[in-house]
């Protein structure tokens, strides 16, 4: 019998989110715990900021450029290589139980297999789908093809249209505010808190541990929805945290001249955006203008974010204790991440987009090892990357890494790290933006080529250390300019294959 | 925001063995996944597609141009037009454009068009 493998992602949740990364406002025992007791990262990067490549890229062990999706509503094709495949082969037992989103939601046609199989069953036909053999999926809403939603409709209908609405009556992601600031993706939800995603992904975590037999080995992916907007916690939670006490974030700047003024510091694409006038990514409300957005709402979705936050330590705490009462827990290594963050109101912007920050890109990454493997705890310090997750999973089932995947185990002490590659590319509707960035040491650095935004020229540098809120554009700065052209010749060097032929973008998102 | 998708393959198969297939449109089940029936009446069409949405649409049919058009009659805007042009060595080009408002119909349609033209490549090539 071999270590068990509990892991646990969120969507769209920040470092700063966790008290044992600092954060003051969501409460989060469980997962302190975890790092108390295991390993914590503190420079986690994603190598996309938006959830489909980045979750492809955690199952592949591959760069977005290499498994090909290079945007939301690109679909990772169902023979992409995935490190479910390789520990089933392995004899593990595996379970996908939440928020897959390898395939695009938005699909009247239900081509898509995800989408396809959640009207049909849990059990995919041929055995396995990306290496699972058993897949119970939810996403943000009360509505779609997803197990949850067929739930939902199914038990309890009085609650669908307790929901926000996702998309407008144009499809675009609706920009209608809510809750008492107006904030945008805000709703009041009613909906009792035991009937909500996060509650239901943790009860059907349960039930399919409840079925397996003590001593098999298993392989759970437990995909939390939440943080992710729309921030509709059940209203019944709302009372714990009072948003008007919720302290503005450190990276928003309270006075507009001042937010002005640090994006113009930055390429164009930044300010562009704040004023209204391009929007580059399809998860970004299409009608909302960053600019209107009030100190009020800031506190409210912060708020609210938190509350989800703490519904999810809570839900894992209960699957924790799931795997206690089994007599599972020394064996289980348990991985806590997310696929990237949320601007959550730094720079006077909310959701995510090409802005490679610390709030998009700096992310909570905990492993608490088994017991019995007896790992030290530790902090690192140096950047690791989701794309080092498969990798891991294989280490810790005591099977060789495959020759396609493009990481590395994670450390398990601080000690010289490699630089680490994130992407982003888009191209819809005449808008195209294309970044490149490099994380090394302190150092992060981003280069735009050219698109239909940018020319060519443009770049960010920041100092991580002496500048964690990336408020000093160090890119065209003389006394910087040769280490500029070091990060960018390795980070050219280091540019992973691409897929060929390129994988073509089929549905928004 | 009205937008524009626009798909297209190269098939090894005579242009008007092609058009046999996709100009008749009672038969778009037969090769374009996602669409699992189609009722025709004149010159209007209701597809239904796999979640069970029903879609009503007015068509034209042209066999002399080899092109065929619709529009869903529910939605704002919109026009989708298949066109398959000999290419005169036994080969011919499907081109399959959306037009439509929202530009996100553009894309689901165009997507799953993309999809289907790879699939009547496989069809007509097999």
């Amino acid at each position: 019998m071999g270590r068990k493998i509990l892991f646990v992602t969120t969507d769209q949740q920040r470092y700063d989110t966790l008290g044992c990364n600092g954060g003051t406002v969501a409460r989060t025992p469980v997962v302190d715990a975890l790092a108390a007791a295991g390993i914590r990262y503190e420079r986690a990067v994603p190598q996309s900021v938006v959830c489909m490549p980045s979750r492809s890229t955690i199952l592949t062990g591959q760069h977005p450029s290499t498994h090909g999706v290079w945007m939301n509503g690109v679909p990772l094709p169902a023979s992409a290589p995935s490190v479910a495949d390789v520990l089933h082969d392995a004899g593990y037992r595996t379970a996908l139980i939440g928020k897959a989103h390898f395939e695009p939601f938005l699909d009247p046609f239900l081509r898509f297999p995800e989408n396809a199989l959640a009207r049909s069953g849990v059990t995919p036909p041929g055995g396995t789908h990306r290496g699972f053999e058993y897949l119970e999926m939810a996403t943000h809403t009360s509505v779609g093809p997803m197990h949850y939603a067929q739930w939902l409709m199914k038990e309890h209908p009085e609650t669908v249209g307790m929901f926000y609405n996702v998309l407008d009556n144009a499809l675009q992601v609706n920009a209608d505010g809510g809750g008492e600031s107006g904030a945008p993706q805000v709703k009041v939800n009613e909906i009792p808190r035991e009937w909500y995603h996060t509650d239901w992904v943790a009860d059907r975590t349960i039930a399919w541990l409840d079925s397996l037999d003590t001593d098999v080995d298993w392989f759970c992916w437990m995909s939390f929805p939440d943080p992710h907007h729309p921030w509709d916690p059940p209203q019944s939670e709302m009372g714990r945290i009072d948003w008007r006490d919720v302290p503005l974030p450190a990276g928003y700047p309270e006075r507009a001249d001042e937010r002005e003024s640090l994006l113009d510091d930055k390429p164009r694409h930044w300010r562009m955006w704040y004023d209204g006038e391009l929007v580059s990514n399809y998860e970004a409300p299409a009608h909302w203008v960053p600019a209107t957005m009030t100190a009020e709402q800031v506190r409210e979705v912060n708020a609210r974010n938190a509350v989800e936050c703490e519904l999810i330590d809570e839900a894992l705490g209960r699957v924790l204790g799931a795997i206690e009462s089994r007599g599972w827990t020394g064996d289980t290594d348990v991985i806590f991440t997310t696929d990237h963050g949320e601007l959550q109101g730094d720079f006077g912007l909310l959701f995510k987009g090409p802005y490679h920050v610390d709030a998009l890109m700096r992310l909570p990454l905990i492993w608490r090892p088994a017991p019995s493997a007896t790992v030290t705890p530790s902090v690192v310090s140096q950047p690791v990357g989701l794309v080092d997750l498969a990798p891991t999973f294989c280490a810790i089932a005591g099977v060789a890494a495959t020759d396609w995947m493009q990481g590395d185990a994670l450390p398990v002490t601080t000690g010289a790290g490699d630089a680490v590659l994130t992407e982003w590319d888009s191209e819809l509707f005449g808008v195209d933006v294309h970044v490149r960035t490099i994380t090394r040491d302190q150092w992060v650095l981003s280069a735009y080529t050219r698109g239909t935004v940018h020319d060519g020229s443009e770049g960010e540098l920041y100092d991580l250390s002496l500048d964690p809120l990336q408020r000093k554009n160090l890119w065209s700065d003389p006394a910087r300019a040769a280490l500029r052209d070091d990060l960018l010749a390795e980070l050219w060097d280091k540019q992973p294959p691409p897929r060929v032929p390129r994988l073509q973008l089929e549905a928004p998102v | 925001m009205r937008g524009s998708i626009r798909r297209e393959v190269r098939i090894a198969c005579p242009a008007d063995k092609v058009w046999t297939l996709v100009g008749d449109a009672v038969r778009i089940p037969d090769w374009f996944p996602g669409i699992v029936d189609a009722v025709v009446d004149g010159d209007t069409r209701t597809i239904t597609t796999g979640s069970g949405m029903q879609l009503p649409e007015q068509f034209i049919a042209d066999p002399l141009q080899r092109r065929f058009q619709y529009r869903i009659t529910g939605m704002k805007e919109h026009v989708s037009t298949l066109d398959v042009i000999d290419l005169g060595d036994d080969t011919c080009l499907v081109i399959y454009s959306v037009d439509a408002d929202p530009n996100t119909m553009a894309l689901v349609i165009g997507g799953a068009a993309g999809n289907a033209l790879e699939h009547l490549r496989t069809l007509m090539e097999t």
